[in-house]
């Protein structure tokens, strides 16, 4: 097999890598993004292309295989998942990542005796593993296969001090004599320190954590371009590790928190303080008719979609509704809290899905100013993202983070599954404001009469 | 030190180029990053085809089916998100057809 000299699989490389940083680029806007994405994923072929023609590899069959379970596994659930299950999914696909890294560093363990090399594939493997199993616990809440609140249990603090120190003898132990029995053994204790580092995280803060991994995996991947002399893999990973911190801390500014106080919080008993209890208060509820009066004879409606608006897949009625309160000459927009849905950006993509034009979305930057001039605030399976408890009361966990200013509106209109309180467990003051009126059922049940009642009109 | 070089210009440019993303795209960008590391393929590749010692070509194939995964998956799921954001234009040409 004829192999590439040198220098052309160093240019092709380089290439590989301005198609990725034109991937990223082409995010800046929507027109341009789809097309970035195949520049990114053309890069991508033409790197696994070049690798296979730069260097003498035995087992090219076993190889080939390999690559074809891969895709073969991974397309289709691509092209099924359904949106609301995105977070789960890139979370998923950043822990394999992280723990192919963590093998291929463990792997290349025994061809190196440079102390600064070892260093790399201490570190690879660490990061790698932790975000294997760190990514594994957040499928596991997001899926809700285990509690969504924040996992406690008596000494924690202590097995997570024991682990990092841990993590530090072998991680010595390993650069120092290179031994693959220890190097598992550093595997293994990644693993255990990516769970308690996600444990503790309330669901809530799960988006963050998602976005934290991801920068992890890019971190890992940068190290095992050190480990091996791979000028691609270091640069491929360095960009996502850039872009994980930006992006981990704009999520962590639109929630009004620090990055150490999300994942460590807990700890120190600081997110755990939300009641669960359901306050008996009178609060003023109505029927769907009375709704779409309110809607149906504004000027101005803004709707704020949440969650609870995804688990239903409402999203489609209420870009139905929204057409609908448009031809009665009804001004609709949306309002979108960066931390609506599970993942940053996530409620845009739903939305999206529903076909809403992207220019009725509006930041939260854009319309807070605007409450004030609308008629009605249309709040569905939304709960903290419009809590004044954020700006009122200094002892809810989620005080300090920025909300939407729903409560500036003239009318508020909430579709609520019940009075039980959001995500994060905390009550909302504002369902028992006099403007308030509340529509209780599923999102897509209450959108549905509402939807039926309007067109009526 | 070249390696070095190499790394301090990649922040750079990663943070220039993801400071620029509008937020509306925060989940396929973290999708569309997702996707670039699984260019560790290529380290699992050249690890599988440089042993020959069978523990560690099961575990090198191991590591090249989850990387496959991960950057397959990830450019696939992004391109799905990404198809469907479109303004207001995109949606009348479709009736139109």
């Amino acid at each position: 097999m004829s192999i590439l000299p040198a220098g052309w699989t160093a240019i092709l490389y380089l290439i590989v890598a301005v198609c990725f940083i034109l991937a990223l680029k082409g995010l800046s806007s929507p027109r341009t993004a789809r097309r970035g994405n195949l520049i990114g994923a053309a890069g991508a072929l033409v790197a696994v292309v070049t690798v296979f023609l730069s260097a003498r590899l035995d087992n090219i069959p076993a190889i080939l295989i390999a690559i074809a379970v891969g895709s073969a596994v991974a397309a289709p659930i691509a092209r099924r998942v359904q949106m609301t299950q995105m977070p789960q999914l890139v979370a998923l696909f950043n822990g394999v990542g992280g723990g192919a890294a963590a093998l291929v560093a463990l792997l290349e363990l025994g061809h190196n005796d440079d102390a600064w090399v070892r260093a790399a594939v201490v570190f690879t493997m660490v990061v790698g593993a932790v975000s294997f199993a760190g990514s594994a616990v957040t499928v596991a809440k997001l899926q809700e296969l285990m509690t969504t609140r924040p996992v406690l249990f008596p000494g924690m603090r202590w097995a997570m001090s024991g682990v990092v120190l841990a993590v530090l003898a072998a991680g010595g132990f390993v650069i120092a004599t290179g031994s693959i029995g220890w190097a598992v053994a550093l595997l293994l204790l990644g693993l255990v320190a990516g769970v308690l580092l996600v444990l503790p995280v309330g669901g809530a803060d799960v988006p963050i954590v998602i976005s934290l991994l991801n920068a992890f995996t890019g971190l890992a991947v940068a190290a095992s371009g050190i480990v091996l002399d791979n000028v691609l893999l270091l640069v491929a990973g360095t960009l996502v590790g850039a872009s994980g911190t930006i992006l981990t801390r704009a999520m962590a500014t639109a929630m009004g928190r620090g990055v150490g106080g999300i994942m460590f919080g807990a700890f120190k008993g600081g997110s755990t303080a939300g009641s669960t209890e359901v306050s008996d208060r009178p609060v003023r509820s109505s029927g769907a008719e009375d709704v779409a009066v309110l809607l149906g004879y504004a000027q101005r409606v803004v709707i704020v979609p949440g969650y609870g608006l995804a688990v239903s897949q409402g999203q489609h009625t209420i870009a139905e509704l929204a057409s609908v309160l448009e031809a009665r000459g009804v001004e609709v927009s949306y309002a979108i809290h960066p931390v609506a849905g599970r993942m940053p950006g996530h409620m845009n993509v739903l939305l999206a899905e529903a076909n809403v034009p992207y220019e009725s979305l509006k930041e939260m930057a854009e319309i807070n100013p605007e409450f004030k001039n609308m008629d009605v605030a249309l709040v569905v399976g939304a709960n903290d993202v419009v809590n004044p408890a954020a700006k009122t009361s200094p002892g809810s966990p989620i005080y300090g983070m920025p909300i939407l200013e729903v409560g500036d509106a003239g009318q508020v209109v909430f579709l609520k599954r019940s009075m039980r309180p959001g995500f994060a467990g905390i009550e909302n003051e504002l369902l028992y404001d006099p403007k308030t009126t509340l529509l209780f059922g599923d999102a897509k049940d209450s959108l549905t009469k509402v939807l039926g009642a309007a067109k009526a009109l | 030190m070249e390696l070095l070089t190499v790394v301090v210009l990649a922040i750079f440019v990663g943070f220039e180029v993801v400071s620029k993303v509008t937020s509306t795209l925060h989940t396929p960008l973290m999708s569309g990053a997702n996707a670039i590391h699984g260019i560790i393929l290529i380290g699992a590749i050249l690890v599988a085809g440089q042993t020959s010692v069978p523990w560690e070509l099961g575990l090198a194939l191991l590591a090249v089916v989850l990387a496959t995964a991960n950057l397959v998956g990830g450019f696939v799921v992004t391109d799905r998100m990404l198809h469907m954001f479109h303004g207001r234009k995109a949606p009348a040409k479709e009736d139109a057809k």
